[in-house]
């Protein structure tokens, strides 16, 4: 919808196949805090990815270390294979969005997306009028058409978002970089936006690395989404595979809404509250563990047969059927499970609950819970 | 939004407030017709002297004194030193505001400090620690004068203690200036092919342009100012180093009060001028100056 004459853009990047990027064991110390450890990844020429983790993850420092913004302390960058750890930034040819857009204040929209073109050595800078139809064009794609004489504190947050992209699509890039490209946006201009990135990102065929903290975000758009916390990649991989199997705790509590019930395997039982859940444990070593679902995969079922027991806090009409939020026994937090108007309950009455899909974790000897076990 | 509320509440009370309004507004214009009459008489009646006194024999005496030539010697002397402390001030501030607003090093707030340090010392002091430096029995006097080097009473040693005296002044405008732009601009000038130096020129200096000029004129204005640290390192040698100020004092006590207020218009219409254009900037460029130098 705010996309329009692909034609412009394929005059420009439609040829230009994606950068594959590597990244090998890359660290970054600030002083004493680590706040890269390890990383390493693989992004496949014209790949859409995600970065996806809480603020402080280290999203913005693995973005501005393939930009070469930053340098590594340890570790290698690679596009195409060739080794581009130390290759300074100007040489990098990565289209970069930052965050807060970081346009030029004192230059028109058109000089600001010039800019690129006229830093370059005269031996490779294009001629005037070339420059000149380049940010026309440009212009047309971002959809902001006639407004080249306008200053960036003239736009509003999306257009100046559009400048910062037709900025950095303008040198003709190797890859695109955008951080946290929708964050100071309002909720419905995000939304345009982000089917918007997906358009550009097909039509230019750019290897693209974008940082969010919003998973929804991330999962909408990237074939590929990274989890990062603490500097560490927590998982890598396909916005289906986060969601079926999410490799650790913080994966499964960050993307999407989870419940963490404490239990106790014992003998390939596992116990919670006294009660048994039928949950498989194929191997996993007796001790303390955490089940975590879902709520979409915990149902009222019927009586006699459940996994769990819990108290009707309240009921509420849906055109569906009835919104009950369910106090489980042994658990602090209520949750809110949509049932069928038939399976009517009552108010204050007990429901038994079945468990759909789960996921079960054991403590490790720190009582941290690392390894995945697979679900019921 | 509470303080809106507390204001309409007190006022519909009515009546019983309006005393201390009276009181508050009585206290206000009490504080500004002392602010005002205190201006009058230590700002702008001394000023008003210096023209008179200047033109108090009329306009043939007032131009004479310019015929003088020591007195032209102390204005080349003037325009001399300010051309060399100005632009190596503003080197020197560019070079610290841009290492401490945009890297983080060792001994950084150290350097701060010793920005500073020419604002806390005596302007005295300062060109006496020159001369017990640069001085004929100083640290390096003598080693100076076997190679025939010579700083104090002389052109240099003014010229060195007018960049000491001075230089705070640009850096100090840049720093919370630069600090407060970051070097997020830069970096995106970077990503964009720019070379460092070209980046320098076409992002950096245009977002500290006003802020520079601000700082080069109070730079100037004081460097064109100063008598403490250059009176110590001068010696007064007449038509040879003597500058405005100098030269002015020396007349003013030989009582040539036609001569010395003559030179010290110059120096008034220099400060008349310095406070207009500086009026002027934070008046149209005052987004573009830090918070901190609007404040000055
Ligand atoms: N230049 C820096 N100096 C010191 N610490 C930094 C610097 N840049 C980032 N950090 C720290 O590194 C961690 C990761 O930062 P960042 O990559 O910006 O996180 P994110 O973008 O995921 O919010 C944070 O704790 C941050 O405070
Ligand atoms: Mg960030």
């Amino acid at each position: 919808m705010l996309t329009r004459s692909p034609d412009a853009l394929a005059a420009t990047e439609g040829s230009k196949r994606g950068t594959s990027i590597r990244i090998e064991g890359v660290e970054q110390d600030f002083g004493a805090f680590p706040a890269l450890r390890d990383v390493s990844l693989d992004i496949q020429p014209g790949e859409l990815v995600a970065l996806l983790g809480p603020s402080g993850s280290g999203k913005t420092t693995l973005l501005r270390v393939i930009a070469g913004l930053n340098s590594p302390d340890r570790g290698r960058i690679l596009f195409d294979g060739e080794n581009a750890t130390n290759l300074p930034v100007q040489d990098r040819h990565v289209g970069m969005v930052f965050q807060n857009y970081a346009l030029f204040k004192h230059m028109t929209v058109a000089d600001n997306i010039a800019y690129g073109l006229r830093v370059r050595p005269r031996r490779t800078r294009p001629p005037r009028a070339a420059i000149k139809a380049r940010v026309m064009e440009l212009l047309q794609f971002v959809q902001l058409d006639g407004l080249g004489g306008r200053y960036p504190a003239q736009l509003s947050g999306g257009q100046r978002q559009r400048v910062a992209l037709a900025r950095a699509l303008a040198i003709e890039p190797r890859v695109l970089l955008l951080d946290e490209p929708f964050g100071a946006l309002d909720a419905r201009v995000r939304k345009d936006l982000r089917r918007w990135l997906r358009d550009i990102h097909k039509q230019t065929g750019l290897t693209t690395v974008f940082v969010t903290h919003d998973q929804d975000e991330a999962m909408e758009l990237a074939d590929r989404v990274v989890v990062l916390n603490e500097g560490r990649i927590e998982q890598i991989g396909t916005p289906e595979e986060l969601y079926d199997r999410p490799a650790s705790p913080f994966v499964i509590s960050f993307v999407g809404e989870a419940v963490a019930l404490p239990v106790t395997i014992s003998d390939g039982h596992v116990t919670f509250g006294g009660r048994e859940l039928h949950i498989d444990t194929h191997g996993l070593r007796s001790g303390p563990a955490r089940v975590f679902f879902r709520p979409a995969d915990i149902a009222v079922t019927a009586e006699g047969s459940g996994d769990l027991e819990g108290r009707v806090e309240s009921l509420r009409r849906t055109p569906a059927g009835v919104r009950a939020t369910i106090a489980i026994d042994g658990y602090d937090q209520t949750l809110e499970i949509d049932s069928p108007l038939d399976r009517s309950a009552s108010l204050g009455g007990r429901v038994p609950l079945s468990l759909a899909k789960a996921r079960i974790f054991p403590a490790d000897e720190n009582g941290d819970y690392v390894n995945a076990g697979d679900g019921i | 939004m509470s303080e809106i509320a507390v204001t309409s509440s007190g006022r519909s009370r009515g009546v019983k407030f309006r005393p201390v309004t009276q009181d508050s507004s009585f206290a206000r214009y009490t504080l500004i017709a002392t602010a005002v009459l205190f201006l009058a008489l230590f700002l702008f009646a001394p000023l008003a002297i210096v023209f008179v006194e200047a033109f108090s024999k009329g306009i043939g005496p007032f131009l004479t004194a310019f015929g003088d030539p020591d007195a032209r010697a102390a204005i080349r002397l003037t325009l001399l030193v300010a051309a060399i402390s100005v632009p190596a001030n503003l080197v020197f501030g560019l070079a610290a505001s841009w290492s401490i607003a945009k890297f983080s090093f060792p001994g950084k707030s150290v350097l701060i400090t010793l920005i500073d340090l020419p604002f806390s010392v005596s302007p005295v002091v300062a060109g006496l620690v020159y001369v017990l430096v640069f001085g004929g029995q100083g640290l390096f006097g003598p080693w100076l004068a076997a190679h025939g080097v010579q700083i104090i009473f002389a052109v240099p040693g003014i010229v060195l203690a007018t960049i000491f005296v001075t230089f705070p002044f640009v850096a100090r405008e840049l720093i919370p200036l630069m600090e407060e732009q970051g070097k997020i601009e830069e970096e995106a000038a970077l990503t964009l092919g720019a070379s460092g130096f070209k980046t320098f020129l076409t992002v950096t200096l245009p977002n500290i342009k006003w802020g520079l000029l601000y700082g080069v004129l109070l730079c100037n204005a004081r460097a064109m100012g100063e008598f403490g640290a250059v009176s110590v390192v001068s010696g007064h040698i007449r038509g040879l180093t003597n500058t405005i100020p100098l030269q002015v004092e020396i007349l003013y006590n030989e009582y040539n009060n036609v001569a010395a207020f003559a030179l010290a218009v110059l120096l008034a219409g220099l400060a008349l001028v310095t406070l207009g254009l500086k009026t002027f900037l934070e008046w149209r460029h005052a987004d573009a100056l830090s918070g901190r130098a609007r404040r000055h």
